[in-house]
């Protein structure tokens, strides 16, 4: 049992967190965030130089790591400076590559930016639902229908897109180009993309992808895990250090009984929440890897909503306005619920489980 | 990052399995399992039987006669006599007041004591909490005063865990009531066939006799029975709590408590199909499940920081607030998921054919009630929070 990261590990979250902090202050960031195209070349680059990207994909897949602490490593290092860059299509579509043996060397250099299209307006958690659909056309295939919360799809050079095909979830590549974009800021900050295909010319990937498709998923809810404790610890450490600073009645606020045990429970669900990431990202390669990913995220989305809304009510009107910081990770904090299956979603797996 | 056991901890785990499986009385395990009281004997044989092989004081170092283990190993030892169903280890002599003796006692007091603590000759009970102080126990107020050789002690002392059982006891006393309230305490040790002390049971909420109030009147007891130094007996008083401490996640017995739940709910009907399929329930059993998963990384974490740095941290009270709070909550859930049949008092359905389930299920409102100490005692889970408060986030 050992719960300290590898040299290797430490090296990485030294270096994104120092370059982070340097390099993508939250002045920046909220400049990046809520305009498109939501992205940095510049930053984008020194990133995947600093070896954001090498480290989401295993050697022999031309990367340095792909390991559910790989990815949680980079992820908390992103949560820490709500780094809006695209890494989270680039996780998954590093994990969809790897499973195909496909060529991924212009991903984990960063020339080439990857989204993947899951989700649609009916069915956004999971393939269950899906209406995009492909029918086979010349040498290849053309897609119809709407994707939606494409993650990154706003600056994607090249789209993993999962639609029926004879009945059974398949994954096509679906050149930026050939397909109609329509990108767009979040609440939260970082862009993501409308994916409108009508015929739209494909490459097959995968005719039964169900399996590649829950493996990105579940690397996915890792890598939102990890970037959910990273933003709770900074929104935690900045309510506490409030509590100390701000005076009412004469005191700090932070003497308060009422607030301390307040900023203790939310402590307790951080703790708890690395816990169940930390669990999450160890089986991540194992056969349990879908129930404990959603273990996780039933517990981050829980915990996540308690901290940003808790940090907002301590620290009063300062924390509703857009110039403080602690109200730009709330909203994160709050809307990555929502991304890859939400609290509820999450518990009706584990429930599936139980009556099983 | 590495959540599994070394090749030798799964060994450990593998030999401490098999010894109490053969072991481990059955009458016992089955006591424990179905939730009522144990018997003074069974607990004694239990310890016999851990002593003779070396296991009974895990928490001294070897020389004292523990087993030398590493925390990870006192964790493993833990969570499978949970699985088994052992009786919990009585945890007054060994490891309360053995650790304070071994880290403040007199030579001649560890030469006494301690043997008699591993072999049983002595059973000890808490003499701390009294009727006006409880969480705020360095108000307490039982006086000891020298006279000559002897301490003279005055007032009372409640909440005596398994007292009834005991011989001796270990008695927080005010020694100056002149200095700051922290720095006029000793902690002195009693023997309980002293003239002037008696022993009351009290009854708890679900009709069982656990604790107990102790009486001291004119109570003369020699003056070596001091431990440490005269009005430094807050210093012993909180290290002895940092022990109390570990293993308070209760991890295991949450584990128990979660598989009765699901064995229950997959048994029993509401509205002809089966509970765990309504999905009001179902979904506090899963968010239940999930805590704890959660829990049993955030004791390993803990476990593992205590290991690297020698002593657990404040952080632990993480693990006394959430980790009553879960089992608190599989408890309620039991009780929920019999119903009616959670009613009956303990005792009176205890002939086979009338128990409702193989697991002793029907004490699970006694159960319930029980248990809603644990997030009481041991400093409460809102003096918790201030440890927290002030050690961890320096509020």
């Amino acid at each position: 049992m050992d719960f300290n990261l590898t040299e290797d590990r430490q090296m990485l979250s030294d270096s994104l967190n120092r370059f982070l902090a340097d390099k993508y202050p939250v002045e920046h960031r909220n400049k990046v965030a809520y305009d498109l195209p939501c992205h940095d070349p510049d930053k984008w680059a020194d990133m995947a130089e600093l070896g954001a990207l090498f480290a989401l994909a295993p050697e022999d897949a031309g990367g340095f790591g792909g390991s559910g602490f790989d990815i949680s490593v980079v992820f908390e290092a992103l949560g820490r400076a709500l780094c809006p860059e695209p890494v989270l299509g680039a996780t998954m579509a590093a994990r969809i590559l790897t499973k195909l043996g496909a060529d991924q060397d212009a991903l984990l250099s960063g020339a080439t930016k990857y989204a993947v299209a899951l989700a649609e307006v009916d069915a956004p958690y999971d393939p269950a639902g899906m209406d995009c659909e492909a029918k086979p056309e010349g040498e290849g295939h053309a897609l119809s229908g709407r994707k939606t919360s494409v993650y990154g799809g706003q600056v994607a050079d090249i789209f993993l897109v999962a639609a029926m095909l004879n009945g059974t979830p398949a994954l096509f590549e679906v050149q930026a180009g050939d397909a109609q974009v329509v990108g767009y800021p979040m609440m939260d900050g970082g862009g993501a993309a409308e994916l409108l295909l009508d015929a739209t010319k494909a490459r097959l990937l995968s005719e039964d992808a169900a399996a590649i498709i829950q493996d990105a998923v579940n690397a996915g809810i890792v890598a939102l895990c990890a970037e959910a404790v990273g933003a709770m610890d900074v929104t935690h450490a900045t309510t506490v250090d409030y509590l100390k600073q701000r005076k009412q009645f004469g005191v700090p606020i932070g003497k308060f009984q009422v607030l301390q045990h307040r900023a203790v429970d939310m402590l307790t669900e951080i703790e708890q929440s690395r816990s169940i990431t930390i669990k999450a990202a160890a089986e991540l390669d194992g056969p349990d890897a879908a129930r404990f990913a959603s273990m996780a995220k039933n517990m981050i989305g829980r915990a996540a909503r308690l901290v940003a809304e808790e940090a907002i009510q301590m620290h009063g009107g300062i924390a509703m306005t857009w110039e403080y910081p602690v109200s730009h990770y709330a909203k994160r904090l709050v809307m990555l619920d929502a991304q890859l299956g939400d609290t509820d979603y999450h518990l009706s797996r584990i429930m599936d489980d139980l009556a099983a | 990052m590495d959540l599994s056991f070394t090749k030798e901890e799964t060994e450990f785990r593998d030999e401490v399995r098999s010894y109490l499986a053969e072991n481990l009385p059955r009458e016992t395990s089955d006591a424990v399992r179905r939730g009522g009281e144990l018997t003074k004997e069974m607990m004694e044989e239990w310890h016999a039987i851990l002593h003779r092989k070396g296991w009974l004081a895990t928490i001294w170092p070897k020389e004292f006669g523990g087993p030398g283990w590493t925390p990870v190993q006192k964790h493993i030892f833990e969570e499978e006599c949970c699985r088994a169903y052992a009786p919990r280890i009585v945890p007054f002599g060994l490891n309360m007041l053995g650790p304070v003796l071994i880290k403040f006692g007199t030579k001649e007091q560890q030469d006494y004591y301690l043997p008699r603590i591993l072999d049983g000759t002595d059973w000890w009970c808490q003499g701390y909490s009294e009727p006006g102080a409880g969480s705020d126990l360095a108000s307490l107020k039982t006086r000891a005063v020298r006279d000559g050789d002897e301490w003279v002690i005055n007032g009372q002392k409640t909440w005596t865990t398994l007292g009834q059982h005991a011989n001796k006891i270990f008695c927080l006393c005010r020694t100056d009531p002149d200095a700051k309230k922290q720095e006029g305490i000793s902690f002195i040790l009693v023997d309980l066939d002293t003239p002037g002390i008696e022993m009351r049971p009290i009854k708890l909420i679900e009709g069982g006799h656990e604790v107990n109030e102790v009486f001291f009147t004119d109570v003369r007891v020699p003056a070596e029975n001091l431990v440490g130094e005269e009005n430094k007996g807050w210093t012993i008083a909180k290290y002895l709590l940092t022990h109390e401490r570990t293993g308070i996640a209760g991890v295991g017995f949450s584990m128990q408590s979660l598989e009765e739940v699901k064995a229950l709910a997959r048994k029993v009907k509401r509205g002809g199909k089966r509970l765990i399929e309504d999905p009001l329930f179902a979904a506090r059993i899963a968010q239940a499940e999930i805590d704890l998963e959660a829990m049993k990384i955030t004791n390993l974490r803990m476990l593992f920081k205590a290991q690297e740095m020698g002593a657990p941290g404040p952080e632990t009270s993480i693990l006394k607030i959430k980790g009553t709070v879960i089992h608190q909550e599989l408890k309620d859930l039991a009780r929920r998921a019999l119903g009616p049949v959670a009613a009956p008092f303990p005792g009176y359905l205890a002939d086979g054919n009338m128990m409702f389930g193989p697991d002793g299920s029907e004490h699970n409102a006694a159960r319930y009630f029980n248990n809603r100490k644990t997030s009481i005692f041991g400093g409460s889970n809102e003096i918790q929070r201030n440890i927290l408060s002030k050690a961890a986030l320096e509020l």
